[in-house]
């Protein structure tokens, strides 16, 4: 049974129906998903969950969709790992990594995704659109795949030919925009004023939003019906990072949990920081900035969603670390080198977050940590390409190879 | 004519220049405030523009020009 009542505005909250638009007509405050959650409380419970699916749907109850026909490709439900290893190098005995780089298309955007495709179908529309750089464009261009609708994927004409297979495999139409990129963001708003597509990030974006919650639900039922102590994440836009916390809250509020204590940390690269920055400067309001980091996933200088991952992180009592490259893919390697998790860049945001945080003495080493990794590592290879080890080249006879292995035995001990 | 959704933000909140006022003198461009605010360290403005191309183009080069950061109102469209 759907629970999902109304659009309201975050601004001056005022509701509109459940319908594809994503700002107030009156104040252009974004609208968010409202939810009768008297309803839900007494639908909802710990054993209805567990019988659902072992995918983000187990949650449908908590999400805007309104039918059954859901866009099911088992996104979600990724596993919840404790990183010993990585714990006792931070000295935290209780680390867990949220790993979402086993997602279908190996990020966390097949949540979001998911969601903005099901209630797109469910409104009607037959085209998915979007304007990206590289793990929406896959999300998108393979969740129309499987629910058998277009897909118009928008690149800036300069990326990468490597970049844009994760999407152009699942046969989406893909145009590559010449120009600014102020002028890619504003040819992409007025597409999706213009026609009728459901663009995941514009239109539909109220919906869209929503599936990020899943990463908040399952870390709770995962830690066995509690938040963590801490939750750590990357930010982008900031939307992630509020309906994280939003997951949380909800899970109280529908009478799943007694209690969320979670401090929110909001993780950027600091070359594209303008939360952070505003976080340290202890103002709510967000300077748009031009981005220039290896974290291309995490590259928006006009962050949508950064005033409400401030209130984030003040209601919460978190905090905001922007780390350097040089930091992002020393964390990457650590996540790698400690736990056999490949991130992308922005995995490497987390830890390298993580890292300073815990080297500054911030947990205690009994709290519980968890750390969302959203993407996989094999997206971002350029990140790190130089700085893994080479093979050592040996002929095809076992003296080769021994005085190759002296070698490396003598450099290690060395 | 098309309507554009920007947010502007202000280096000095207490500028002198009227800026807004000049969008419509200078390009003939409807200015249309629906949200901001301004405090001694801070400003900012959500606006609708109805204009053509070419006076929003121009209009958005003036503001820049003098200082004002001009944004989509929704933030980034193209993300990672």
């Amino acid at each position: 049974m759907p629970f999902a009542s109304a659009l309201r505005c975050r601004e001056c909250g005022r509701q509109f129906p459940l319908d594809p638009i994503h700002f107030c007509e009156f104040c252009f405050g974004p609208l968010e998903v409202a939810y009768d959650y008297e309803g839900m409380a007494k639908a909802i419970t710990r054993e209805s969950i567990q019988r659902g699916p072992n995918s983000l749907w187990r949650y449908k109850e908590f999400l805007p969709v309104m039918g059954e026909d859901v866009v099911d490709m088992n996104q979600g439900f990724t596993p919840l790992t404790k990183a010993r290893r990585l714990g006792e190098l931070l000295g935290l005995d209780n680390l867990y990594i949220k790993n979402d780089c086993v997602n279908p298309t190996y990020s966390f955007k097949d949540r979001v995704v998911a969601v903005a495709a099901t209630r797109a179908r469910e409104l009607g529309f037959d085209t998915l659109a979007c304007a990206s750089t590289g793990n929406l464009a896959g999300a998108t261009a393979a969740a129309a795949a499987r629910a058998g609708m277009r897909a118009n994927i928008f690149i800036p004409a300069d990326l990468e030919q490597g970049k844009i297979l994760g999407a152009a495999i699942y046969g989406p139409n893909i145009y590559a925009i010449e120009g600014s990129y102020d002028q890619v963001n504003r040819l992409c708003s007025e597409l999706a004023d213009k026609y009728r597509w459901a663009f995941v990030n514009v239109n539909v974006r109220p919906y869209y939003a929503e599936g990020s919650k899943t990463m908040g639900y399952e870390v709770v039922e995962q830690l066995g019906w509690r938040t963590p102590d801490w939750a750590i994440a990357p930010l982008a836009s900031g939307s992630m990072f509020t309906k994280i916390y939003k997951g949380f809250k909800e899970m109280r509020q529908v009478g799943l949990i007694d209690d969320v204590q979670t401090r929110m940390i909001a993780a950027q690269a600091l070359g594209c920081s303008p939360i952070v920055t505003a976080f340290d400067e202890g103002t709510l309001n967000v300077r748009p900035v031009k981005a220039d980091t290896i974290a291309k996933s995490l590259a928006i200088g006009n962050p949508a969603d950064g005033y409400y991952a401030l209130k984030v992180i003040e209601e919460s009592r978190g905090t905001g670390i922007a780390v350097n490259d040089q930091e992002i893919i020393q964390g990457m390697k650590m996540l790698a080198e400690t736990e056999g998790i490949f991130a992308e860049t922005a995995g490497g945001v987390t830890i390298a977050s993580l890292a300073r945080l815990a080297h500054s003495g911030a947990f205690a080493k009994g709290d519980v940590v968890v750390a969302y990794i959203t993407g996989n590592g094999l997206k971002t290879q350029e990140a790190v390409f130089d700085e893994v080890s080479r093979p050592t080249i040996i002929q095809p006879t076992l003296e080769s190879f021994e005085t190759a292995y002296a070698q490396r035995l003598a450099a290690v001990a060395g | 004519m098309p309507k554009f959704r920007y947010m502007f933000t202000f280096p000095h909140p207490q500028t002198k220049e009227p800026v807004i006022y000049n969008l419509g003198h200078k390009f003939r461009i409807i200015t249309n405030i629906r949200r901001a605010e301004v405090t001694e360290d801070h400003g900012w403005a959500i606006l609708e523009l109805e204009g053509s191309d070419d006076d929003i183009e121009a209009g958005i080069e003036y503001l820049r020009g003098i200082g004002v950061q001009v944004n989509p109102m929704e933030g980034d469209v193209v993300t990672g």
